[in-house]
């Protein structure tokens, strides 16, 4: 018989804290290498090599980066809402990170007789029967992306310039005119698996086609608009270095800038794991490799159009970003949803 | 509207797999072309500058980084006593060598010109007779 802690087994702490620690070095690392790789990537894209000095190829330029920054000159500026300037990047940081708790990484595996679901936000009892999931976890994801935008706003407010503050502030009207387009393009894909469960939508998508297939209108849409939210290029425009310095972060400086940067590539990772889950079929893949590795490769696949996005499309202007937004992606999301609403409706059943 | 699109990203999928064109500096040393503009150097003649100081350089110069003050040496042949070029001005324009009559003053392929002071930048007599 098992020690019970709180009605649950110690095994099940165990198995949290390493599924956390697992899952947080993975963002870390591919956090730290996806700056590396897309200087690679772009730099052969733009017929160049990008970084080549710090160790072979320059695999060790992000170890170097990062001692760089710690030991940079930290700036605070004078009358700064010190509290609120310190925060900020926090909270930019942690929404970006606390998304993947929901996020099935593989399918279970089976440790010293227990089965351990490779999601953090989940965990089976001895038998295989389920005791915990999140059975809200697009929800919870769309809600915890929405977060970001406060570490934004709070940065270019706190920081006590104009150029921060109205960095701030298109950036938020950005992510928020795009978010809706988002949410509703997720819709129609749990308007199909009738679920809001991350773990249910991979398993509907394992016999037959993957979501991309069968909604590839949302899933263009999606990832677009996803590219949009973290303010990724072609719609960097918090970065747009033609009319401003750099955004909410023109005061930011040292380790707290690289929070800034560390928020906008784990964004990058989060949703091209969402985009995985819901249109990629997960973990799901051909039989003689394990499910993490599709799920891992996948994602690789999906940051490296981001980059390849990035080295292809120059940046958008304001209003032809709100236009996109409002005009272009929120229309054709509702028209798909009616036509999955009818499709389920009329013929699936 | 889609189109131009895909093709944008089939563009540069297609440049990644060409051979960069970085040179690696240090290491690999770029071959300058000739005609190159680099640094100044006054020419020698009979183990002494061939400027004979008739101040067309310095005319010409639109930049003015010219400084040349003429000297009589033993024979009472006029000569740049001082011939200074401050290179933070200069502009590299090669307008001295084409005006200069007596083709005392060139250009070299020298293009690795930073430094650490203000001083460094000012080319002494010296220093313009030193270059290859």
């Amino acid at each position: 018989m098992d020690t019970l802690i709180l009605g649950l087994p110690v095994a099940y702490y165990i198995a949290m804290v390493a599924k956390v620690l697992v899952a947080f070095v993975f963002v870390l690392l591919t956090v730290a290498y996806a700056t590396y790789a897309e200087r690679k990537i772009i730099g052969h894209m733009q017929v160049r090599l990008g970084p080549m000095r710090t160790g072979w190829h320059g695999l060790l330029q992000p170890i170097a980066d990062g001692v760089k920054l710690f030991f940079k000159e930290e700036i605070v500026p004078s009358q700064a809402s010190k509290f609120a300037f310190l925060i900020a990047p926090l909270v930019a940081l942690i929404p970006a990170f606390i998304s993947f708790a929901v996020i099935p990484f593989g399918d279970n595996v089976t440790i010293g007789g227990y089965t351990v679901p490779l999601q953090i936000a989940a965990y089976y009892d001895q038998a295989g029967k389920q005791v915990f999931d999140v059975n809200v976890g697009v929800l919870y994801i769309l809600a915890m992306a929405s977060l970001g935008v406060y570490g934004i706003v709070l940065a270019g407010w706190a920081s006590n310039s104009k150029y921060s503050l109205l960095g701030g502030l298109r950036s938020a009207a950005q992510m928020i005119s795009y978010e809706l387009a988002a949410g509703l393009a997720i819709i129609s894909v749990f308007m199909l698996s009738e679920s809001l469960s991350l773990h249910k939508i991979v398993a509907d998508q394992a016999g037959g086609a993957w979501y991309a297939f069968k909604q590839p209108l949302a899933f263009v849409i999606f990832f677009i608009c996803s590219l949009a939210e973290i303010n990724r290029t072609p719609f960097d425009l918090p970065e747009a270095e033609t009319e401003l310095v750099s955004g909410f972060c023109t005061e930011y400086s040292s380790m707290k800038y690289a929070m800034f940067f560390m928020a906008e590539y784990a964004n990058m990772i989060t949703v091209c794991a969402v985009t995985t889950t819901l249109f990629l079929g997960g973990w799901h893949g051909p039989a003689f490799l394990p499910g993490w590795f599709w799920f891992i490769a996948k994602v690789y696949f999906l940051i490296f159009v981001c980059m390849w996005v990035r080295a292809t499309y120059p940046r958008y202007r304001y209003d032809q970003l709100m236009r996109l937004g409002w005009k272009v992606f929120l229309p054709l999301t509702l028209v798909n949803v009616m036509a999955t609403g009818l499709w389920v409706m009329f013929i699936n059943k | 509207m889609i189109m131009p699109l895909i093709k944008g990203l089939q563009i540069t999928i297609s440049h990644m797999f060409k051979k960069p064109v970085t040179l690696q500096y240090p290491t690999e040393r770029p071959d300058v072309k000739p005609g190159f503009r680099g640094l100044h150097a006054l020419n020698v003649s009979h183990d002494k500058a061939k400027c004979v100081a008739c101040y067309l350089c310095p005319t010409v110069c639109p930049a003015k980084c010219i400084t040349v003050e003429a000297g009589e040496d033993a024979n009472h042949d006029k000569y740049a006593a001082k011939y200074e070029i401050d290179m933070l001005r200069c502009i590299f324009c090669g307008y001295c060598v084409e005006a200069c009559p007596v083709d005392a003053i060139r250009m070299t392929e020298q293009f690795e010109l930073a430094n650490y002071s203000r001083a460094d930048f000012t080319y002494t007599k010296d220093r313009l007779l030193e270059k290859k």
